[in-house]
């Protein structure tokens, strides 16, 4: 058992997931309710990593954030170590590749909200923020919960993208789904079952509690 | 598209009536913020919301209104005391939380504050938004369209307890409503709308007494519009002479219009009236006339005639008797019939532009 892998993995998978909540808020809320020339084409961008290989995914990050590119350099002469092949490469690559599962959850649940409770709201006189935080937050938080827990979840089983984009360095890129991979090249079967099992638990559980809380919200609403 | 004009006074309640498509939601919704027109001024006790020419528009939230959407747009997470304390601006103080209770006991909820809107029925999630509408102290009441989406009881109900509010309202009160009867009971003036343009205003008897056109007169329900030519005034008698179809009708004195011009006119159902035969005439400008029954339409207790008149190039006129009338005289299709038709509620209109006018079945 590979604890230090775990440890990234969770370290990864939570770290993104407090990075994606107020982005997935602020750009679920805009998607949900404005409409502007490009919607469609953000809408479809946004998607992508649902639909490009990981391999694909990996290669164009690696040349986006690689010591030839502009960020990767920037980076490099801010923070004196290269970004791609760290825990800070992975990180922004799990924040891109994860934007729709962040994303569209929310914007659904923030398009659930009928536009007339919140023109309600604007004719009671609240400040946007009131409506946020008494209107929109209370009624879209089941769908915000439920894009967090895929966020994780998704993070925690990630292979391709964060092989790509970080290696295999253990302590630094080897994550949890990559350390089994190793594995089970090592023909360390034992290993790599225990380590499998371990990452299907944490999942189940992880999607399990998501529901319970969003069926439990979804009955105290109904009464 | 929208072309319209209205005024409101405080404690007047005004009703914007039209068809579906007529633009009063949306003349509603730029009065709330909720929609900026092309070009427009809005004003609300001196104080200017809107004016497109220097730029001025204030949001929805700085504007003191309060609106009643047709399908309540309760909060459904809050209760029925948070949604009406919502509408205040000090929500949390101890003054406010009596001022919600006593608003909604105003509206005859007390007891059902703690009940979220899924609990409360249809009339009461409307009570529970109008009770959130006065708790902003609003400069405006708006409501749109609020009892469609009640069943007919409840709405009878409902008007009774409007009725009895305003009383204590000395804001201007804005209803939308596509149903004339709503207006002529809670509405003190009525602006008629067709295809965003307001046609007429005034009270809600007189517009559809005496539509100011044909589309007015379309609009409030007169099935009975008809062309003819003025012929003479007389002031002495107390009438005009109007020619049709060959006929020489003696109608309500109404001077604006020139001797020989083509005019329109209406009259309501009522002021056709079926006679027994060979009755004299008792007021002085009824005209008996001799027709036949084209079509007959029984709805309830009600049958809906129309007449054919004699000799008039087969103009139609509409009629309602009660049912009992029309089994006396055993009325059945083709059936001659002897008509009075009151002169007095004739009321002439301009011409309409388009092609003649016949009346509609």
């Amino acid at each position: 058992m590979d604890w230090l892998a775990l440890t990234l993995s969770l370290q990864l998978a939570l770290a993104t997931m407090l990075v994606l909540l107020p982005i997935g808020v602020w750009a679920g809320r805009r998607l949900a309710w404005r409409r502007f020339r490009g919607k469609v084409l953000v809408e479809a961008l946004l998607a992508l990593p649902l639909v490009l290989p990981p391999t694909v995914l990996g290669f164009y990050l690696l040349v986006g954030m690689g010591g030839a590119s502009l960020l990767g350099q920037w980076y490099e002469s801010v923070f004196g170590q290269q970004l791609t092949f760290s825990f800070q490469g992975l990180l922004v690559a799990s924040v891109i590749f994860n934007l729709p599962f962040a994303i569209q959850p929310m914007q659904r649940a923030f398009e659930a909200i009928a536009p007339e409770v919140r023109e309600a709201a604007l004719c009671c006189g609240m400040s946007p923020l009131r409506m946020l935080r008494r209107i929109e937050l209370p009624l879209a938080w089941p769908g915000i919960v439920s894009a967090l827990v895929l966020t994780f979840a998704h993070t925690l089983g990630e292979f391709g993208v964060v092989l790509m984009v970080g290696g295999s360095i253990p302590g630094q890129t080897q994550t949890i789904a990559i350390a089994i991979y190793d594995r089970v090249q090592a023909f360390d079967t034992a290993s790599a079952g225990l380590m499998s099992a371990v990452l299907l638990l944490i999942s189940l559980a992880t999607i399990g509690l998501s529901y319970f809380a969003t069926s439990r919200i979804g009955l105290s609403r109904r009464g | 598209m929208l072309d319209a004009e209205l005024a409101c006074g405080r404690g007047e309640v005004l009703a914007l009536v039209g068809p579906s498509g007529s633009g009063k939601s949306t003349l509603l919704r730029c009065i709330a913020g909720l929609h900026t027109p092309a070009g427009g001024r809005i004003e609300c006790g001196g104080e200017t919301w809107l004016d497109t020419v220097s730029g001025k528009n204030l949001s929805t939230a700085r504007r003191r209104i309060g609106m009643v959407f047709q399908n309540y747009a309760l909060f459904p997470h809050l209760s029925a005391l948070e949604n009406v304390l919502e509408g205040m601006d000090d929500t949390g103080s101890a003054e406010a939380l009596e001022r919600a209770q006593r608003l909604l006991r105003k509206v005859h909820l007390d007891g059902l504050e703690q009940r979220r809107p899924h609990e409360l029925s249809g009339g009461q999630q409307q009570r529970v938004a109008v009770a959130r509408a006065l708790a902003r102290e609003p400069h405006v009441l708006l409501l749109d369209e609020p009892f469609s989406a009640v069943d007919r009881a409840t709405r009878e109900k409902l008007y009774g307890e409007l009725a009895e509010l305003r009383r204590d309202l000395d804001m201007p009160v804005i209803l939308v409503t596509h149903d004339l009867e709503e207006a002529v009971m809670l509405a003190d003036r009525m602006t008629i709308l067709s295809r965003g343009r307001s046609l007429q205003s005034g009270p809600p008897l007189e517009v559809m007494q005496r539509p100011a056109t044909v589309d007015v007169a379309r609009l409030v329900g007169l099935r009975n519009v008809f062309e003819g030519e003025v012929v003479s005034h007389s002031r002495d008698d107390g009438h005009t002479v109007l020619a049709w179809n060959g006929r020489q009708l003696r109608v309500r004195l109404q001077i604006a219009f020139a001797v020989g011009s083509r005019v329109a006119w209406s009259l309501p159902g009522a002021g056709v009236l079926l006679m027994p035969r060979h009755r004299p005439p008792s007021g002085n400008l009824d005209h008996p006339l001799e027709g036949s029954v084209a079509k007959l339409v029984t709805l309830g207790d009600r049958v809906r005639i129309l007449a054919r008149v004699d000799g008039s190039g087969g103009a139609l006129l509409a009629m309602t008797v009660p049912r009992h009338l029309a089994e006396r005289y055993a009325l059945v299709e083709g059936q001659p019939l002897s008509l009075r038709l009151r002169g007095e509620q004739i009321h002439l209109m301009a011409a309409d532009a388009r092609d003649r006018v016949l009346a509609s079945a």
